[in-house]
């Protein structure tokens, strides 16, 4: 069990990130798109805290949480969103195409669920006893891909957990309008166990994901987890055509970063995010300072 | 002579036999079947941990050897009929030839797809077609055709071991039963190699006059473009040099022609692409294109043959109207000079 201080420290590092991205965005300091991860950063907290060594994320076009809770340096990733050649990427990829170590993330929604899946088993094939996590949204559902992925991940008995965050919205979108029947069934239709959370505590989230992963090392077959959650921020900047009454209230009762802050005493709850705000404000200082890539 | 068939089916078993990372995954691999086309036979029983069938899932398929590939594999993906390509056609564009850009130069990916194309056997409008000119423009993507002038079984093993990137290896229906030729069965031949991995060969008639046309053709093309120039030649007096690339895509860089054909044009002034696929936007519209850049005023005449922009017919007489034959490319020629 990781650290009870240490948890919302990750929270936080994620919030004060996007929030300095969607802050600074309209001011012309970043270039290209973005999608943020304010409301859902538990779900990468969570899940990430139980990666060893070698162990393989995939992420999608809304990856900056789950790059930081991997481990991602806040200054190349700030740097890789304006396209400095200090980027995680050198600034070609930009928002949503990221590799650093064992991380990569594509913003081709469902696309990354077969290249995860061929990852996971070139990893079982060289025994290197490494397992891989993919992060999909509720969007992801919609593409065909998707299930012929875990339709292989089951057959071949992939090392892989499959993490579907559904943020109830892709896009504009409502989860209503686009998802029919049910998320789990989708996973257990191809005889992949699957937990199935609505949560907001990171807590909660890391002993599930706990679960899950344990399982995974010991039987080597895929597992998924399905987290409900909330996308608190819009799809991409100033995109958001939810009710703002009802984000509102969202936004009360599901913030991961209260909900987790509450068990933490004041003082060291504040002692966290100051040291943290420095450190997310020096990475944009400095990335800001770093130099463009020449042509 | 081995056959095309057989010669693949060897440079499969070579690379297996020379590299553990080499994998194969595709659909109805598994001995005695050992593939719809018999490419991959044997490999399972040889090798029953690095052959997995696969259920129908092209775009699955391909997306599982790129991770593989990403991971330090060497995969091989069978995709059963050519046709099928386009259901692999988003992997193959936005991840398995974008990563090693997209990353910043920090990851190969070291997949091969091999697939079979071309009609001539009444399959029709959906197991018929060459669709290779579809992938030609992806940037990033190497794409060899297999011809029966250079081995194509090395041509394959070389793609599957020693190429640091992506491949698209696209093998003809009809080339599979057509020997490979050596030196003996190319002895009324002049012949010149470019020689590297993935060479082009230059074919003359041996003892025949300064050649009028060029003819640049691929694959099984080849084997057409070959009897025609031999026909020309004896029926007609029309001398030609013919081109076969097995390597169809990157092009040069900076819209520059290669080598092989700046030389041949040189020669004749007059070119005639010929390919299977559909007219429009095909391969022979980049290479035309290419050749008028680098010659500009300087040839005579440039012509493209192929596939009229439609569906392959499935009935026997007219596939075989449709599909471009040899005499198909004796009148093109003959209205060249």
């Amino acid at each position: 069990m990781p650290d009870q201080a240490e948890l919302y420290r990750q929270l936080v590092r994620i919030r004060r990130f996007e929030e300095t991205v969607l802050d600074a965005f309209p001011k012309g300091v970043f270039y290209g798109t973005t999608h943020t991860y304010v409301g859902e950063e538990a779900n990468a907290v969570g899940v990430l805290s139980h990666l060893k060594d070698g162990d393989i994320v995939f992420s999608n076009h809304r990856c900056h949480g789950h790059f930081i809770a991997y481990g991602g340096h806040l200054r190349a990733l700030f740097a890789e969103l304006m396209g400095k050649s200090t980027g995680v990427c050198g600034g070609l990829g930009g928002s949503q195409h990221l590799h650093w170590k064992d991380f990569y993330s594509n913003g081709v929604l469902g696309s990354t669920a077969p290249v995860a899946v061929g990852a996971a088993l070139a990893e079982k094939a060289k025994g290197s006893g490494a397992i891989a996590v993919i992060f999909l949204g509720d969007g992801a559902l919609g593409e065909g891909v998707l299930y012929e992925s875990l339709n292989m991940a089951s057959l071949w008995k992939a090392p892989i957990l499959f993490v579907l965050e559904n943020n109830h919205i892709a896009q504009t979108t409502p989860i209503e309008l686009a998802v029919a029947g049910e998320i789990a069934a989708r996973f257990k239709a191809f005889g992949i166990p699957c937990a199935d959370l609505d949560s907001s505590d990171v807590v909660e989230i890391e002993a599930a994901a706990g679960t899950e992963i344990k399982d995974l090392r010991g039987e080597g077959g895929p597992r998924s987890l399905v987290i409900h959650t909330q996308r608190f921020g819009p799809h991409s900047k100033g995109d958001d055509t939810r009710d703002e009454k009802i984000m509102a209230e969202i936004r009360a009762k599901r913030d991961p970063v209260v909900i987790h802050g509450s068990r933490l005493a004041a003082k060291d709850r504040q002692q966290i995010d100051t040291a943290t705000d420095k450190e997310v404000a020096a990475a944009f200082s400095q990335a800001q300072q770093d130099p463009l890539p020449t042509p | 002579m081995p056959t095309v068939l057989e010669s693949l089916n060897r440079g499969l078993h070579e690379a297996f036999e020379q590299d553990k990372r080499v994998y194969l995954i595709g659909e109805d691999l598994l001995d005695p079947y050992g593939g719809a086309f018999k490419v991959s036979k044997g490999l399972s029983t040889k090798y029953p941990d690095r052959v997995w069938t696969s259920p129908v899932s092209e775009a699955g398929i391909v997306g599982v050897g790129t991770g593989m590939a990403l991971r330090g594999l060497r995969p091989v993906i069978e995709i059963m009929f050519g046709d099928f390509s386009a259901l692999a056609a988003d992997q193959v564009i936005n991840s398995l030839t974008k990563f090693r850009g997209m990353y910043n130069k920090q990851v190969e990916v070291p997949l091969v797809i091999r697939t079979p194309m071309g009609g001539r056997r009444g399959y029709g409008p959906t197991h018929s077609q060459t669709l290779e000119k579809l992938f030609l423009g992806v940037p990033g993507l190497r794409t060899l055709a297999a011809n029966t002038l250079s081995d194509p079984g090395e041509l394959l093993r070389k793609a599957i071991l020693e190429d640091a990137g992506p491949v698209l290896f696209i093998e003809n229906k009809i080339l599979y039963l057509r020997p490979v030729l050596d030196s003996a069965a190319l002895k009324d031949f002049d012949v010149e190699d470019t020689g590297g991995a993935f060479p082009t060969r230059t074919l003359r008639i041996k003892g025949g006059p300064h050649p009028k046309v060029t003819l640049a053709a691929y694959g099984y093309m080849a084997e057409l473009a070959r009897e025609a120039m031999v026909r020309l030649a004896f029926e007609n007096e029309i001398f030609c040099e013919l081109v076969v690339p097995s390597q169809l895509a990157p092009f040069e860089p900076d819209g520059n022609l290669d080598e092989t054909l700046t030389n041949s044009l040189q020669k004749t002034a007059r070119l005639l692409t010929i390919e299977e696929g559909s007219y429009t936007l095909g391969w022979g519209a980049e290479v035309v294109a290419r050749a008028a850049q680098a010659f500009l005023g300087q040839l005579k005449t440039i012509q493209r043959l192929a596939a009229p922009d439609q569906p392959i017919p499935a009935s026997a007489p007219l596939e075989e109207a449709m599909l471009p034959g040899v005499e198909h490319i004796m009148t093109a020629v003959q209205r060249m000079v």
